[in-house]
């Protein structure tokens, strides 16, 4: 079974129809790419899987997307529960500003878990998925905007990680970084691929090569093309796939 | 000659910064010299210390401190109410409220900040002391509850109006980062928004403090104008500046002690004001970086 499945999908912002009859279907730990042009919809398709776009007035969808086999746009999901199972990584590193180790319990700290063993066995496991623990190990009582913009993202890919997820959806995840911690990102997407499942929107073609199994290319609200990521570098059917990558447009 | 026009409104305009700064630097004055005069008949440790304020009887007593605890006791139980009731206010027109009823609201409690304090203080002694001593027997009717509760509401849109300032301020990643933690929007207001805005909502607190301590209709006309050295809510009691207004509208000589001590009490009031504006820039300042 596909851990993540989208069933003619539209979206609608007011009378603007911005995704069109989106299907598309994500394997179990796999890292899949959504690449495509600015405004082509596919932040907005990724903000469907853990229903970010819900507080949009606006927002309207049609459709059927499933997690595991059940729709969760169904009226009986929870949506807090829903994301506690989808975590997201936002294109800003946006910790809050408490310290280190209070963001990385947050997500716990809201499900009212109150022992410190387990806090702290939470904190040091987080931390060290995300890479991020040896350099912060001495500081966890530091606040969390002291860090840099690299480490930030990273904590906050360990404050997601806290809550253990499955799947991890991120929003142009190393777009605001410089390119070591770009780099570092990347590569604990490739580890972090053994135990979630992982979707990332990227404007970056080369990261989508290096990072993903499988890309999906997105143009005007439309899924043009998804395919192993081998595919769609090397060898692309559509002919706008192929214009975009190799930088025609976009 | 549009050169000399220049001139002309430039010249104009300084002078009317000058004349604020000199009304300013006047106003200081009087009160400092009074406050000087004073005290050359008057020892400082007496003010200070004395539980006795009897400057218009037989028996002089001037120990500020039965006005203190007055002014006091009507904002504490000021800030009491509006703090709460502000707060949930500013939180729910940024979290929850749709568009269009934060359109509706705001004017509305903007209307409630524009009433006369003076309708404040009427509303204080007929309305609401009648009402609460349907509940609390034997409750005076002057009394500290009614005046405190009545400035509450008088203060609750400033509160208001500063907080949802601060949390409109918060940048929108950090709710989105909590709602995609699975918080609900309660704890993504409480445990994220309020912490993330609190030097703001800091600061409407000491300002609204400030507002209390300076507010002097309310207090006037329903507190009473016993100087008392009491927390007790429900007995007659005087603030600082009902004392002003006492001696201002009564007929007390000009020059004499007795009048002097107006002086003497409104420096106490202007040194606790400037103490909360400053706190208040303070806490501005110190906090403010945090997000640049």
């Amino acid at each position: 079974m596909n851990k993540l499945e989208a069933r003619n999908v539209n979206v609608f912002y007011g009378p603007n129809q911005v995704i069109k009859d989106v299907s598309i279907s994500i394997k179990k730990n796999t890292v899949t790419a959504f690449i495509g042009p600015s405004g082509c919809g596919k932040s907005t398709f990724l903000r469907l899987f853990n229903r970010m776009n819900d507080y949009i007035d606006i927002f309207k969808m049609e459709g059927r997307i499933e997690i595991d086999g059940s729709d969760i746009y169904d009226k009986q999901i929870r949506v807090e529960e829903l994301r506690k199972q989808i975590g997201m990584v936002f294109q800003k590193p946006n910790p809050f500003p408490k310290t280190i180790y209070e963001n990385v319990i947050y997500g716990l700290r809201i499900q009212g878990i109150k022992d410190k063993k387990i806090l702290d066995e939470v904190v040091e496991k987080s931390l060290k998925q995300a890479a991020l623990w040896e350099e912060v190990k001495d500081k966890l009582k530091n606040s969390a905007l002291a860090l840099s913009g690299g480490q930030q993202q990273r904590l906050c890919i360990a404050r997601t990680l806290a809550v253990a997820p499955t799947v991890i959806l991120m929003d142009e995840p190393a777009s605001a970084l410089d390119p070591i911690s770009s780099a570092k990102v990347e590569e604990l997407i490739y580890e972090l691929k053994s135990q979630y499942t992982i979707v990332i929107v990227t404007h970056n073609m080369q990261q989508a090569g290096r990072v993903s199994d499988t890309t999906a290319f997105f143009y005007m609200g439309e899924l043009v093309e998804h395919d192993s990521t081998k595919m769609i570098f090397t060898n692309p059917k559509n002919e706008r796939t192929q214009n975009y990558i190799t930088g025609r447009f976009g | 000659m549009p050169r000399i026009k220049e001139k002309i409104i430039e010249t104009g305009l300084a002078l009317a910064a000058v004349v604020t700064v000199l009304t300013t630097i006047g106003i200081i004055w009087v009160l400092f010299s009074q406050t000087i005069d004073f005290f050359s008949e008057v020892s400082i440790v007496d003010f200070l210390t004395d539980t006795q304020w009897t400057p218009l009887f037989a028996d002089k007593h001037f120990g500020i401190l039965p006005l203190v605890a007055g002014t006091f006791l009507t904002t504490t139980i000021a800030i009491i109410v509006a703090l709460p009731i502000g707060l949930t206010i500013a939180v729910y027109l940024n979290e929850y409220a749709p568009k269009s009823f934060r359109k509706i609201v705001k004017p509305l409690l903007e209307i409630l900040a524009a009433v006369p304090t003076v309708v404040y203080g009427f509303f204080a002694l007929s309305v609401v002391t009648p009402f609460l001593q349907n509940i609390i027997p034997g409750m005076a009717g002057f009394n500290a509850l009614s005046a405190g509760i009545v400035m509450g509401i008088m203060i609750i849109p400033l509160i208001t109006s500063l907080s949802e300032d601060a949390l409109f301020a918060v940048p929108k990643s950090l709710r989105e980062a909590s709602y995609g933690m699975g918080s609900t929007r309660l704890q993504t207001a409480f445990k994220v928004m309020v912490p993330a805005a609190s030097s703001g909502i800091i600061v409407s607190v000491i300002l609204g403090i400030s507002r209390a301590v300076g507010e002097t209709m309310i207090v006037a006309i329903a507190a009473g104008q016993q100087p008392r050295l009491t927390l007790n809510p429900l007995v007659p009691i005087e603030t600082i500046t009902t004392y002003i207004v006492q001696v201002s509208t009564g007929d007390v000589a000009h020059g004499s002690l007795e009048y002097r001590t107006i002086f003497a009490a409104g420096m106490a009031l202007f040194v606790f004001t400037f103490i909360l504006n400053n706190i208040s820039y303070w806490v501005k300042k110190k906090f403010q970086e945090k997000y640049e």
